[in-house]
């Protein structure tokens, strides 16, 4: 069990830390404007950057 | 994760992606162009342009309104008016044949408050916009396409959610965000897929669920209108078909008295789908960033202007007006749609990206491959 928990955590650790930034994001804007507004470009702008940034990044 | 457990979690995430890859590809090309719609309009000349007047102009009340409607299209009847706060000095106004008409058919158009002047709104009735609206919604089908649509987005659902779990099995032994590039044009392409569609997961999660939700609001306005409205309006059921309405002129007034610290958003008139043969709804907002989705239904008699109920909003109705911003991107400004469209892009590149792996993988398969392949 434990070897593959970790394994667990070790592939999706990341992506759960950008899921909640995304989710945030979304939720942010719900909220109000200005500020709120903001944290929703940063929530939403970090898969989008880390995204391009794979397609784009040629060796 | 046992080599049977991935096979079958495989087998799901291919067919599921694959049937619903060509509606999902129609849904986010039609949608880039819907994301930006206000702006396209305005660009095109097609928004309503209001005449500058003096900011304490006297406004006209809503009587005054539906008769200048009335005017600009004899023969039609008030379907609804809507309310924008951005546009203060604007209503817009939906006509019909008869109160009754499907959307489709009715004729959208804005009215000046102050003057009662009608101008045109083609891109609401018509026009490019319109197609992709109309694509997008119900590819020009009806509730059949919208249901279409619905069970499309329930297999993209599914296809993210196979997908995640298959994320754990290919990237085990690689390190986040890994795009191998040097070994071959297949390792590249399955490296992006993986981190594109990880990255995006919680967004195209919640589009998809959202649109899914805003794809059954037939029948969620059908089962509102059973659920809440038909026992509110019982007691109208035998009454005689209104041959004149009570003027509109103080319908709003009337609602906040009722529905105080709200906003008004839409008035149906009487016959609507979202009113009664015999009822004004005015559908109030709240008055916060979050409740402004969240619309509740004031029900006025058509004849005596007495509130009959204030409805109250079942789960489904929120979970319908929350989608909406949700699904459309349009609540944090113009990063937010850039954002959303960049978004809409990636899941494209997700979308051709798995149907080009589908296929290399299909040209390559032999029987000690396909085994092999399943396990990388």
């Amino acid at each position: 069990m434990r070897p593959r928990q970790s394994s667990f955590w070790k592939v999706f650790a990341t992506p759960t830390v950008i899921a909640m930034f995304s989710a945030g994001g979304l939720f942010a804007a719900l909220l109000g404007d200005g500020v709120w507004d903001a944290l929703s470009w940063l929530g939403l702008g970090i898969p989008a950057v880390l995204a391009l940034r794979g397609l784009l990044h040629r060796r | 994760m046992k080599s049977k457990t991935i096979r079958r979690w495989s087998f799901v995430h291919t067919w599921t992606s694959l049937i619903c890859t060509v509606f999902l590809l129609m849904l986010a090309l039609t949608g880039l162009p819907l994301i930006f719609h206000h702006e396209i309009d305005h660009l095109l000349g097609d928004a309503a342009e209001l005449k500058q007047m003096p900011a304490d102009t006297q406004q006209l009340n809503l009587q005054q309104l539906v008769q200048a409607a009335e005017k600009h299209r004899p023969g039609d009847v008030m379907q609804y008016f809507g309310f924008d706060e951005d546009e203060p000095n604007g209503a817009i106004a939906i006509m019909a044949a008869t109160a009754g008409t499907e959307p489709n058919s009715s004729h959208t158009f804005m009215l000046d408050t102050r003057t009662g002047e009608a101008l045109e709104m083609p891109s609401a009735n018509g026009g490019f916009m319109m197609v992709m609206l109309r694509l997008h919604v119900d590819m020009f089908a009806g509730l059949p396409g919208k249901l279409l649509l619905a069970f499309m987005g329930l297999l993209f659902v599914v296809a993210i959610v196979s997908g995640t779990v298959l994320y754990l099995p290919f990237m085990r032994r690689l390190k986040f965000a890994t795009v191998r590039q040097d070994k071959s044009t297949r390792l590249r392409w399955l490296d992006l897929h993986n981190l594109i569609g990880v990255v995006t997961l919680t967004w195209a999660l919640v589009v998809g669920v959202t649109g899914v939700i805003s794809a059954c609001a037939d029948l969620l306005i059908a089962a509102w209108r059973h659920d809440s409205l038909s026992a509110m309006v019982a007691p109208y059921r035998d009454a005689p078909p209104l041959t004149q309405l009570a003027p509109a002129t103080r319908l709003l007034d009337i609602a906040k008295e009722v529905a105080p610290g709200m906003q008004p958003d839409f008035i149906a008139f009487p016959g609507t789908r979202f009113s009664s043969e015999h009822h004004y709804a005015v559908f109030m907002k709240g008055s916060t960033h979050l409740t402004s989705h969240l619309l509740t239904p004031v029900l006025i008699d058509a004849s005596t202007l007495e509130v009959t109920a204030v409805a109250e909003r079942p789960w489904y109705m929120d979970a319908m007006g929350m989608s909406q911003p949700l699904h459309f991107g349009d609540y944090g400004g113009m990063p937010m749609q850039i954002l959303w469209a960049t978004l809409d892009v990636l899941t494209i590149i997700v979308l051709g990206s798995g149907v080009y792996l589908w296929v290399v993988r299909r040209k390559a398969m032999k029987p000690v491959l396909e085994k092999a392949e399943s396990v990388a």
